[in-house]
């Protein structure tokens, strides 16, 4: 499994209220919040990403809230992958469980820029920066949230098993 | 090597002899919870299941919390249909307004949560239950709904920070002000995947309403879930709430742990958290001239009746600013009758603050006390993020009840001892 796409940036301590307030929460329907993610961190993001696209963020991307509508939205929105130093472990789940690509990478975080070109091959953890020229190893999932992925989330997987 | 007390509750859930951190476990699960915002995204994922039968219907709990009275028609349609959910599925734990509180205080409060449960919740601060000594961590909607089918679900097993906690807090100093230094000092990353397990004599000067309110933002470092170990203040508070057996397990003498902290409690003092995060920590006495516009008293952190019977002590007799709104949600109906018959309901209105049904509402930007641009709120509750109470430009500053309280009073952030 590959994801490409050109990379919005972001920093450190990316929260689910920022990702998608709590305002917005009146409704799980994924179009809907999709049409608010990083609403407050970003308000022309939702203009500016297009389908294939990859978030590049600093450490603990995800803390607080375990709302899921935060991996909702950005899958929804169109991105591909979520590269960053670290997560916060329940968003980690969510978006695995939700089917969103994720990979930890501090030096990717480091190393790549907004707006450059990025391919992720999740099989191997492989991070390549088409722009720079760049490679990173992330760290490849355990096999069985590499299924669960593969499957589209752990709904599908635990259908399938 | 030995194991932590949260790897204990974890290797009997899984039955296993041991386990160790790092490794894939399958547990059983005692109590799987949801509220009015996750349940919906639970039932939806549940209905995409084979079989979407629940593995227990006395063992999930459904706490319409967040939004309600509801705050609109899309909250309403919410709470029907996870209404219409627990009819179906003969959910016996479904609360709804009139016998509904916030989550976290309602489910110890009902005697659903033991020492040696293993407890998931799609709601962050479900950690909350660790001050029994179970282990409780939040997850999202797809676990629940896992979870609600299931009975089981998938951890990491994680290493441990131990906190040895001495002392004895000082007259104004609370739980609140204990998590808040330990996150100062570790940050908000600090315990990430890991457990925080609290131990030491200090414990013993901790109430369970403390207990609840530390391990309640153990989530707020990063930390899977935090946990106490179980002594006699527990096992007279389980006896009081609860008629479920409870498993005390406690950590071996030579388990390993990450990192050692050890904090005297006795010299602890009053902090408030600063925007936008929850590690922005000073002591309130080092804060400056803090205008306060709103302050917030209640939440699933310190909406229980010692942190009302504390706010209430500062307020007797006083007034709320001019110009400063000051909002007091009581977090159950027990506790709301409970601080009616103590009389501290009327010195909250007597000093001009409003005090509201249970609810989470202001505290994530949902309703009864969003924020205008430019507005600053003290607040009891546990995220000071961007816009997490309403407007982006808007700031929060936590606190605990007593300088909450204080600056409700005075207008602007300060201990009760400056009044």
């Amino acid at each position: 499994m590959r994801a490409s796409g050109t990379v919005l940036k972001y920093g450190d301590n990316v929260d689910t209220d920022v990702i998608i307030p709590a305002r917005y929460l009146n409704s799980p329907e994924p179009a809907f919040l999709a049409k608010h993610c990083m609403e407050d961190l970003d308000p022309s993001f939702i203009e500016r990403v297009q389908k294939g696209d990859l978030i590049v963020a600093g450490k603990n991307f995800g803390c607080g809230s375990s709302r899921e509508h935060a991996p909702i939205a950005i899958r929804e929105a169109g991105i591909s992958c979520v590269i960053a130093s670290s997560f916060a472990r329940i968003f980690y789940r969510n978006a695995i469980n939700i089917g969103l690509p994720i990979i930890e990478c501090a030096q990717a975080s480091d190393g790549i820029e907004a707006g450059d070109h990025v391919e992720v091959d999740f099989d191997d953890g492989m991070i390549y920066d088409r722009t720079k020229g760049t490679a990173f190893r992330g760290q490849a999932f355990p096999e069985f949230m590499q299924k669960i992925i593969a499957a589209g989330g752990l709904i599908p997987y635990l259908n399938a098993g | 090597m030995g194991m932590t007390m949260t790897q204990k509750i974890l290797a009997a859930a899984a039955g296993c002899s041991r386990v160790s951190a790092g490794e894939l476990i399958e547990a059983k699960l005692d109590l799987v919870l949801g509220n009015d915002i996750t349940a919906p995204v639970a039932i939806r994922e549940m209905g995409r299941l084979r079989s979407d039968r629940v593995f227990d219907p006395e063992r999930i709990a459904l706490v319409m919390d967040h939004f309600i009275p509801n705050k609109d028609i899309r909250s309403a349609d919410n709470c029907k249909c996870v209404r219409e959910f627990a009819a179906a599925h003969h959910i016996k734990h479904y609360y709804d307004v009139g016998e509904m509180g916030i989550e976290h205080a309602l489910i110890p409060e009902k005697g659903l949560a033991v020492a040696g449960d293993v407890i998931i919740g799609a709601d962050s601060h479900t950690c909350t239950y660790g001050a029994l000594g179970a282990f409780s961590t939040g997850v999202g909607s797809t676990d629940m709904a896992a979870g609600m089918a299931s009975g089981k679900a998938w951890f990491k097993v994680p290493s441990a920070m131990k906190f040895h906690l001495t002392g004895k807090p000082s007259k104004w100093v609370s739980g609140k002000d204990v998590i808040l230094s330990i996150i100062g000092m570790i940050g908000v990353d600090g315990a990430l995947y890991k457990s925080m397990e609290f131990t030491g004599d200090g414990v013993a000067f901790l109430s369970m309403d403390d207990r609840m309110t530390i391990a309640n933002m153990a989530v707020e470092a990063g930390a899977k879930n935090g946990i106490f170990p179980v002594d006699a203040q527990t096992i007279a508070y389980m006896e009081e709430h609860s008629k479920r057996p409870f498993r005390v397990f406690e950590a071996d003498a030579d388990a390993a742990y990450d990192a050692e902290y050890t904090i005297d409690l006795s010299k602890l003092k009053s902090v408030v958290a600063f925007p936008h995060l929850p590690e922005n920590v000073h002591p309130v006495d080092e804060v400056g001239l803090v205008p306060v516009d709103q302050v917030v008293i209640g939440s699933c952190t310190n909406g229980r009746i010692s942190d009302l019977r504390t706010a209430a002590a500062v307020m007797k007799g006083r007034s709320v600013a001019k110009h400063l709104r000051c909002i007091v949600i009581p977090a159950t109906q027990q506790i709301y009758l409970q601080a009616l018959d103590e009389g501290l309901i009327r010195t909250f209105i007597e000093a001009g603050a409003v005090v509201s049904t249970p609810t989470c509402g202001p505290c994530l930007g949902g309703y009864m006390g969003v924020l205008a641009a430019g507005e600053r709120c003290v607040s009891t509750t546990n995220r000071n993020f961007v816009g997490r109470m309403g407007h982006v430009d808007s700031e929060v500053y936590l606190a605990g009840p007593a300088v909450a309280a204080a600056s409700a009073v005075a207008g602007k952030i300060c201990g009760p001892d400056s009044l």
